[in-house]
């Protein structure tokens, strides 16, 4: 342990010296964001970059939403779809999800401990700047012959194995994010458990700290499981390997072995950081501190832990033997109990609080109610006998867009109302804000609830057309799914307010919420481009337990 | 707009109307999982209402307390926040309370689990095998196996601007040309596997669904208790027409099945109405298969009626019809026109191979090419007649007739 210390020291030391060099403040023009090492304006290329991800994989799931909103196909050829199904996935997860939570550990991270920077500045330079060149390559894909990847995100072989142009290219788009996101975590771990400023102990760090520390070591742990299951396929497309070939003495199903020990944890990396910043609105809005701080890290701690048994509940229906079947369903159904948890630990915070409703808020408690739906369905799932029926319906497909659009995706709008005073200096526009909210509420349960009911009546998901019994569902979906897109517009026209057309937006206090606490807001705003250059001390009153 | 006026009146019932409605028609709610046929279709119906049902109740809790708090403790009301942050009695509380709730569900699925993995004593063994994109049923020790594809008319209205209203089609995408035939009150195995890519074999109402892998050998069972029509398809993505592989099982009272075995074996069908099938006997003597039989398995499964178009300008022979053989296997990816879909999937129309040498044709199609599987599991003659199809059809003038001895040879 004392050896990594010293070895973090050296690195907070050419750190500093780097800071030296640089003293006065950013380059101009474009290279500022090209050469930028500043994890301020590294958090806002990560979040801009996910926003126009959000943008192109939103579009797709319109493509998508339009070919379903009759039986019969109407717009574009199966073939198409499965495209589309597929990049839909990838750039919503990879593109929209990861970048937005890495852009708050980017913005946020280093303010909430008390330091001035992440401990590797040029890593996290690099870690971004290789995902537009990842995602040009993945969307480039659409424009060669025979189009884009089509066997899913989720890569089965021997499916994946019969694209054409596309597979390589995916493989290698893969793999460059997989990079990106391996050097964000680490950047994320070495400066969190080296540079948290004097007195803050791990127990007394803000949760959505704590929820990124896992976060980064569950990231660490399973993309490189995802590197080596993706290389396996390329050697089995073009080197003569059977890994997964039947024929050559491979087995498919290990294939969905490795991507699912990769794909659960992943679904929590989605989630985590979500709970995190849940667990920082609440209590400023609740005007109430976090009710068992302690218990909410421990949960967090075992949900991650939990997240590395229970893959094979995405495979119940392979054929696994009964004992497996078993056990899977006994570990996915204990999930519920540290989530519960933390949604009761959420509820007791607000209880006998003194609430009030921002924007931010409201999408706090938007999360809570239909997060935890999503985990509802989830526990349905989690019974195997049943989830013979349910199992690649479009049952499963509700239950994940709860738990990613208004669980992951929801939090990453509070979020970003709830700092983007501090980050830009002027406040949102909060009656658009609230607009946008309901708006995007309602819609969102337009959209998905919906897909509960046609599951259940026996429509399987990855489906381009489907039988006439499955329309008024699906009617409904596509309604719900263009207007939830176009409210978002709301949001992209008060944030470019707050970042850009700033003229008559009103300026906002160093403390911008009267509830909130923590570092960060003991800083003016807007942050300046260097913060925390002398650490802060942190007193003996629990800082993060606010 | 109707579809709109329509869904807006469908979310407005099913927000308010909706647990007012349940009670009774839960059971086939077009909503709602049917409760199907089977002993096992019924107890996973119930597991999923009991589990429904307490998701419900934790929600009232839940989202009550919630909600209250929301209204009760806003700053309006509720100035002053309350300073209590921790409290270690509740946290054991709501944490072992959610414990016994799973407990409670997790012990009678583990029974309903147990009872779905018993595959033994069964009386009929059906072999499935998935293909791109339709099914392959063997009744093991019968001698009898067929194939089972999406059915004319629904392949004829999904294709893109195909100008046909699929609701004027029956049953829509949940049409095969063969069905597959079970007995009821008799315990069926399934073994599932896959020919190329890995399948999803799904029946809700018979609560059964297992991934067809290839080189693996998946089992399951079903014992159904009505006779009926049963339809399903295809669950694990497999390609382009992943969503028109339908599965559709009849069931029949065993004097019926018996019956109906008894013709299958006797060769009485099939490639003629059904071009799929290919029953030992039609394998053995393709040429006797001409005769119109109306599908014995599929009274509604209208037999393969191919509109218009003389078959073939290619000098007619005894066996099978090319065109049906055509638009039951090939015209999923090469169109019914011979269009074809480039670049993925080649115009026949124009081609060289089409127009190259017959051998060349014959063994594409026998052993496949890139993305197109072989086609090994039809038979010579009908290999022929496709063959002999596209060499003088879709706008390609051969001129010659491909024999079922040529593809024997070619094997």
């Amino acid at each position: 342990m004392a050896k990594t210390h010293d070895h973090s020291h050296a690195h907070g030391h050419d750190h500093a010296h780097d800071h030296d060099d640089h003293h006065h403040g950013p380059d101009k023009g474009v290279m500022r964001w090209i050469k930028t090492t500043n994890h301020k304006d590294l958090g806002t290329l990560y979040l801009w970059f996910s926003f126009i991800m959000f943008f192109i994989g939103g579009l797709m799931s319109l493509v998508i939403r339009a070919e379903l909103y009759a039986p019969g196909m109407q717009f574009i050829d199966p073939e198409f779809y499965n495209q589309m199904i597929t990049l839909h996935a990838l750039v919503m997860i990879f593109g929209g999800v990861m970048p937005g939570f890495v852009g708050l550990a980017n913005w946020m991270v280093p303010m909430m401990i008390g330091c001035s920077d992440l401990a590797l500045p040029r890593v996290n330079n690099w870690g971004f700047w290789i995902l537009p060149f990842a995602f040009t390559m993945l969307l480039s894909t659409l424009f060669l012959p025979g189009g884009g990847p089509a066997g899913g995100w989720t890569l089965y072989p021997p499916l994946v194995l019969q694209g054409g142009a596309s597979f390589p290219l995916t493989i290698f788009a893969i793999h460059m994010l997989g990079i990106s996101s391996i050097t964000g975590a680490i950047n994320v771990v070495v400066t969190i458990m080296n540079m948290r400023a004097p007195g803050m102990t791990l127990l007394k760090m803000p949760l959505f700290v704590w929820t990124w520390l896992i976060t980064a070591y569950l990231l660490i742990a399973v993309m490189p499981v995802l590197a080596g299951a993706v290389t396996m396929l390329l050697t089995d497309k073009y080197f003569g390997t059977s890994f997964f070939n039947a024929a050559g003495g491979g087995d498919p199903v290990m294939f969905e072995h490795i991507f699912w020990f990769f794909g659960h944890p992943e679904v929590y990396i989605m989630i985590l950081p979500a709970f995190g910043i849940v667990s920082t609105i609440i209590p400023t809005f609740a005007r109430k501190q976090l009710f068992g701080y302690d218990s909410m890290v421990y949960a967090v701690a075992s949900i991650a832990f939990l997240s590395f048994i229970v893959w094979a509940h995405h495979m119940f229906t392979v054929g696994i033997p009964l004992a497996g079947e078993l056990f899977f369903m006994f570990s996915t159904m204990l999930i519920a109990v540290p989530t519960g948890v933390k949604v009761f630990n959420w509820l007791a915070t607000m209880w006998r609080g003194s609430m009030t409703f921002e924007t931010p808020m409201l999408f706090a408690i938007g999360f809570v109610f239909l997060f935890t739906i999503g985990g509802f369905s989830g526990i349905m799932l989690a019974l195997a006998p049943v989830d013979f029926q349910y199992h690649n319906s479009y049952f499963v497909v509700a239950h994940f867009h709860y738990v990613l659009v208004p669980g992951a995706i929801f939090s990453i709008i509070a979020a970003i109302y709830y700092w983007i005073p501090k980050w830009t200096g002027v406040m949102y526009d909060e009656r658009l804000g609230k607009i946008h909210f309901w708006l995007s509420a309602i819609f969102i349960n337009v959209t998905f609830f919906p897909q509960h009911f046609v599951g259940l009546a026996g429509m399987p998901r990855r489906i381009p057309d489907y039988a006439v019994q499955f329309t008024d569902f699906n009617v409904i979906s596509t309604w719900g799914a263009f207007l939830y897109f176009i409210a978002q517009f709301i949001m992209i026209y008060n944030f470019l307010r707050c970042a850009i057309w700033r003229k008559g937006m009103v300026p906002a206090t160093s403390q911008v919420w009267e509830g909130a606490h923590g570092l960060e807001w003991t800083v003016p705003s807007p942050a300046p481009y260097h913060t925390f250059e002398d650490p802060p001390h942190v007193g003996d009153e629990p800082a993060a337990a606010h | 707009m109707s579809n709109l006026i329509r869904g807006l009146m469908l979310a407005t019932a099913g927000l308010t109307g909706f647990a007012a409605r349940a009670a009774d028609t839960m059971e086939n709610a077009y909503w709602n999982l049917p409760k199907g046929v089977t002993d096992i279709s019924n107890e996973v119906w119930h597991l999923h209402m009991a589990a429904f049902w307490v998701c419900v109740a934790i929600a009232v809790v839940v989202f009550g307390v919630m909600f209250y708090s929301i209204f009760a403790h806003r700053r309006s009301k509720h100035p002053v926040p309350a300073t209590f942050h921790h409290s270690t009695t509740v946290e054991i509380i709501w944490t072992i309370i959610p414990f016994v709730i799973l407990i409670g569900l997790a012990v009678p699925a583990a029974g309903t689990l147990i009872k779905q993995y018993d595959s033994r004593n069964s009386d009929l063994t059906i072999k499935i095998t998935g293909y791109q994109w339709k099914w392959q049923y063997e009744y093991v020790g019968e001698g009898v196996s067929f194939f089972s594809t999406l059915d004319a008319k629904s392949n004829e209205a999904r294709q893109l601007g195909s100008g046909i209203d699929p609701k004027t089609v029956p049953h829509y995408l949940h049409n095969v040309d063969n069905y597959l035939v079970l007995p009821v009150g008799k315990k069926v195995r399934f073994l599932l596997t896959s020919n190329d890519v890995i399948h999803g074999w799904w029946v809700p109402d018979l609560a059964i669904k297992k991934d067809a892998i290839p080189g693996f050998i998946n089992d399951m069972w079903t014992q159904i208790n009505e006779p009926g029509i049963y339809r399903g398809q295809c669950t694990v993505l497999c390609g382009r027409d992943h969503g028109f592989m339908p599965v559709v099982v009849e069931a029949k009272t065993e004097a019926e099945y018996a019956a109906w075995l008894a013709k299958m074996k006797g060769g009485e069908t099939v490639a003629a109405a059904a071009p799929a099938i290919a029953t030992d006997a039609a394998v053995d003597a393709p040429a006797a298969a001409e005769p119109v039989v109306a599908e014995p398995a599929a009274p509604e499964a209208a037999p393969v009626e191919v509109a218009a178009a003389a078959p073939a300008a290619a000098p007619a022979a005894a066996g099978p019809n090319g065109e049906k053989v055509y638009l039951g296997n090939c015209a999923a990816c090469h169109q019914a026109t011979g269009a074809g879909l480039p670049p993925t999937f080649p115009a026949l129309t124009g081609s060289k191979v089409v127009a190259g040498p017959a051998a060349g044709v014959i063994t594409q199609v026998l052993k496949g090419k890139n993305a197109m599987p072989p086609f090994a599991q039809l038979s010579d003659a009908e290999i022929a007649a496709a063959v002999t199809y596209v060499r003088n059809n879709l706008g390609n003038k051969v001129g010659d007739t491909v024999t079922a001895d040529q593809v024997k040879k070619l094997r």
